[in-house]
C-alpha cells in the first residue's frame, strides 16, 4: 500500500476536526517524546546499561499515539513486546519505563518485567506480552468482562503481522465473532515479521481481509498519517462500544530498526528502502508538516518540543541509573497474591520451595 | 450427611458458587446444552443461564487466554478442560499467561482463574488423552495445582479454588466421578495446601494424590488382614501448596514412605517429596523412600496392559510388601 501524499483527507474527519491547536500539539508532543524516548534507549542498551531484547517503536509513532488517542475513559489496550510506545501514549511516565529496562526496582513491574512486559491497570494497560500472538485472546478475554459487566467499553488489542499466523490470534477471531466482544483487533503492519517479509511469511491477499472468514469488519489504514490512525481507530472502537462488535484494523507503518536491536538489519531489507521510508513517510515528519500548514506549529515550537523530549528522555535515563535494583529477596515477592497478602491468607502449606 | 458422588459434589461446588458471586463464570467445551462432557455441569445451564454457563468451541488456546484476560479485569472464570490432556493447545495460556503476569507486572495483575477438568490415565483411551501433568503444572510458579480424591475433598477444595486470587489448575479423575463418599449439606471450605491423614497406621506411610490414594486405601485395608501390616495413607489433596508438615509428621510416625503416583516417574511429584523426606527428616528414615508410578512409557491403550501401567492395587501391595 502506497500512502498517498500531501495533507491527509482524514484531518477533516470530525474526530479531527474538532481537535484545539493544543490537542494537536499534544499529540505531535507525545509522538516525538516516543521517538527521544526510543532513541535514548538505544543508547542505553548500547552502553549495556539494558539487557535482553530490545525492540524499538521508532518509525511506527502514529499508531500508538493515534490510536489511544481516540480511546474514552473505559477502554482498554494490550499489546505484544514492542509496546514503549504504546505504554507512553497511555501515559506511563518515561521514569518507570526506563527504570524497568535497566532492571531497577523503581520500574514500572519493579524491574521484573523488562522492555517487553510494561504493565500500567491504572491506565487500563494490559501490557507487553512476549509471545508473539499471546496477548490476543486476553485482549478478547478484556473485552468479554467489559460487556459480562456491562460497561461500554473496548479493548484494543494490538498484535504485529506476524502475530497473524498463530493459531491463537485465529481462535480469538473466531471467539470475538462468534460472541460479538468489544474489541478492536489492530494489525500493527511494519512489513516484517522479525527477518521475514509479508510475502514470505503469509498467504491471500492481506492480513485484515482475513477477518472476511470470520464476517468481522475490517479495514486498512496509513500508518504513517496520524489523522487517519484516529479516523479509522475511532470508527472501530464506536462499533466496539455502540454495536459490540469486533473488527480488524491493519495499520501499515514501518520501523526503522531491527525486529530488536540485537538482530542484524541487512539481511532482508536494503538501507535504500530505510532511507526512502524516512525521507518520504516519516510519521513525525509528516504531522509537523501538516501542523506548520495548519499555522499551528512553528519552527521554533518544534525545536522546543523537541528539546523538552529529548531532556525527558535523559532524565528518564538518569533516574533509571540512579535508582536501585531490586533486593534478592524481592524475587520471591509477587508471585502469587495471596504470599504478599498475608492478612487474607486461607491456603497452607507450603508454595515457594528451596 | 448425605451420600454424593464425586460427580455431584463438583456440581454443587460449581453452583454454589456461581450463586454466591456473579463474577464467576463457567466456560468450556459442553458444559451448556450437553450438561458437560461427564456430566460434571449437568443443570447448570438452566439454573444459571447462558451468560454464566457459556458453551465454547473447541479452541482450548482460545477460550483459556480469553478467560485469563477475563480475569485480569475482575471476572472469576472457571474453565473446564474436557481433558486435562488439552492443557498442551493452550501451554502457552496457562503457563506463560496465567503463570505470569502477576509478576512480570510486579503485582499489580492479579489472574483469579480456575483451569479444571480430568487428568488420568486408566480409561483406555490412548497415549493423547491420558496426560496426568500435576508436576508440570506445579513446576511453574505463580499457579496452584489441586488433585482431589474424594466427593468431599472436590466439593471443598473447588470452591476454595474459585475464591483464589491466584490462578488454581484443578484436576479431577474420570475413574471416580461415581465414586461416593459423605458430604455435608451445608457449606464448608478445604483450604489448598492442606494435606489429610486418610488412614492412619504405624509401619509404613504412603503418601498420593487423586486416584491413587483410592488404591492405597484399599491396599491398606487388604495389609492389614493379611499381613497384618499398619500403613497410614496421606493424601496430599493440594500438590502446589503442599504441606510438608503432614508428610514429616507422618514420616517420623512410621519411618518408612512409600511415594505412589500415577504419574510418570521421572521429575514427578514423588522426586519432590523423596527430596523433601531426606532433607528434612533423613535420621527419622528406616528404609530409602520409595516410589511407585506408572510405568515409564506412554499412555497404553490394550485394557489388560494399561491396568498394569498405573499404580493399581496389586502394585501397590508388592511395592508395600517388598519395603518391610
Amino acid at each position: 500500500m502506497n500512502p498517498p501524499t500531501g495533507p491527509s483527507p482524514a484531518s477533516h474527519a470530525p474526530v479531527n476536526a474538532r481537535l484545539t491547536s493544543t490537542e494537536r500539539l499534544d499529540l505531535y508532543r507525545q509522538m516525538v517524546r516516543i521517538r527521544r524516548f526510543e532513541e535514548r534507549s538505544l543508547r542505553a542498551y548500547q552502553q549495556g546499561k539494558i539487557g535482553g531484547f530490545l525492540h524499538l517503536y521508532i518509525g511506527q509513532e502514529a499508531v500508538a499515539v493515534g490510536c489511544c488517542s481516540v480511546m474514552e475513559k473505559t477502554d482498554h489496550v494490550i499489546t505484544a513486546y514492542r509496546d514503549h510506545g504504546h505504554a507512553l501514549a497511555v501515559g506511563m511516565s518515561p521514569n518507570e519505563l526506563m527504570a524497568e529496562m535497566y532492571g531497577k526496582a523503581s520500574g514500572c513491574s519493579k524491574g521484573k518485567g523488562g522492555s517487553m512486559h510494561f504493565f500500567d491497570p491504572s491506565r487500563n494497560f494490559w501490557g507487553g506480552h512476549g509471545i508473539v500472538g499471546g496477548q490476543v485472546p486476553l485482549g478478547a478475554g478484556i473485552a468479554f468482562a467489559l460487556k459480562y459487566r456491562g460497561i461500554a467499553g473496548a479493548c484494543l488489542t494490538f498484535m504485529g503481522d506476524g502475530a497473524v499466523n498463530q493459531g491463537a490470534v485465529h481462535e480469538t477471531f473466531n471467539l470475538a465473532a462468534l460472541w460479538d466482544l468489544p474489541v478492536v483487533f489492530i494489525i500493527e503492519n511494519n512489513g516484517y515479521s522479525m527477518g521475514t517479509s509479508q510475502r514470505r511469511s503469509s498467504a491471500g491477499p492481506g492480513l485484515a481481509q482475513r477477518a472476511e472468514a470470520y464476517g468481522m469488519e475490517w479495514d486498512l489504514c496509513n500508518g504513517h498519517e496520524l489523522y487517519e490512525v484516529r479516523e479509522k481507530t475511532d470508527r472501530m472502537l464506536q462499533l466496539a462500544r455502540q454495536k459490540s462488535r469486533p473488527t480488524v484494523l491493519e495499520i501499515i507503518t514501518y520501523r526503522y530498526r531491527g525486529h530488536s536491536v540485537a538482530d542484524p538489519d541487512s539481511t532482508y531489507r536494503t538501507k535504500d528502502e530505510i532511507e526512502n521510508y524516512r525521507r518520504t513517510k516519516d510519521p513525525l515528519t509528516l504531522i509537523h508538516d501538516t501542523l506548520v500548514a495548519e499555522g499551528v506549529l512553528t519552527a521554533e515550537l518544534a525545536k522546543e518540543i523537541d528539546t523538552a523530549a529529548r531532556a525527558e528522555a535523559d532524565r528518564a535515563a538518569e533516574f533509571a541509573e540512579a535508582s536501585p535494583f531490586p533486593a534478592v529477596e524481592d524475587i520471591l515477592k509477587d508471585i502469587y497474591w495471596e504470599e504478599d497478602n498475608p492478612a487474607h491468607k486461607k491456603s497452607r502449606g507450603r508454595i515457594v520451595f528451596d | 450427611m448425605p451420600l454424593i458422588t464425586y460427580r455431584e459434589a463438583i456440581n454443587q461446588a460449581l453452583a454454589e458458587e456461581l450463586e454466591r458471586d456473579p463474577n464467576v463464570v463457567l466456560m468450556g467445551e459442553e458444559v451448556g446444552q450437553f450438561q458437560g462432557a461427564y456430566k460434571v455441569s449437568e443443570g447448570l445451564l438452566a439454573r444459571f443461564g447462558p451468560k454464566r454457563v457459556i458453551d465454547t468451541p473447541i479452541s482450548e488456546a482460545g477460550f483459556v487466554g480469553l478467560g485469563v484476560g477475563a480475569a485480569m479485569l475482575g471476572i472469576r472464570p472457571v474453565i473446564e478442560l474436557m481433558f486435562w490432556s488439552f492443557y498442551s493447545v493452550a501451554f502457552d495460556q496457562i503457563l506463560n499467561n496465567a503463570a505470569n503476569v502477576r509478576y512480570m507486572s510486579g503485582g499489580q495483575v492479579n489472574v483469579p482463574i480456575v483451569i479444571r477438568g480430568p487428568a488420568n490415565g486408566g480409561t483406555n483411551v490412548g497415549a493423547t488423552h491420558s496426560h496426568t501433568p500435576e508436576n508440570v503444572l506445579a513446576n511453574h510458579p505463580g499457579v496452584k495445582v489441586v488433585c482431589p480424591a474424594t466427593a468431599y475433598d472436590a466439593k471443598g477444595l473447588l470452591k476454595s479454588a474459585i475464591r483464589d486470587n491466584d490462578p488454581v489448575m484443578f484436576l479431577e479423575n474420570t475413574i471416580l466421578y461415581n465414586d461416593k463418599s459423605e458430604v455435608p449439606a451445608g457449606e464448608y471450605l478445604i483450604p489448598l495446601g492442606l494435606a489429610d491423614v486418610k488412614r492412619a497406621g504405624t509401619d509404613l506411610t504412603i503418601v498420593a494424590h487423586g486416584r491413587p490414594v483410592i488404591n492405597a486405601l484399599k491396599a491398606a485395608q487388604l495389609l492389614e488382614a493379611e499381613h497384618d501390616v499398619s500403613v497410614e495413607v496421606v493424601d496430599l489433596r493440594s500438590i502446589r501448596p503442599l504441606d510438608e508438615d503432614t508428610v514429616l509428621g507422618s514420616v517420623r510416625k512410621t519411618h518408612r514412605v512409600l511415594v505412589v503416583e500415577e504419574n510418570k516417574p521421572f521429575c514427578g511429584v514423588g522426586a519432590q517429596l523423596a527430596y523433601l523426606i531426606q532433607d528434612r527428616a533423613f535420621d527419622d528414615l528406616d528404609a530409602p523412600v520409595k516410589r511407585l508410578t506408572a510405568l515409564d512409557a506412554p499412555a497404553i491403550y490394550s485394557m489388560a496392559l494399561e491396568k498394569e501401567q498405573l499404580p493399581n492395587l496389586q502394585r501397590i501391595m508388592e511395592a508395600v510388601l517388598k519395603m518391610l
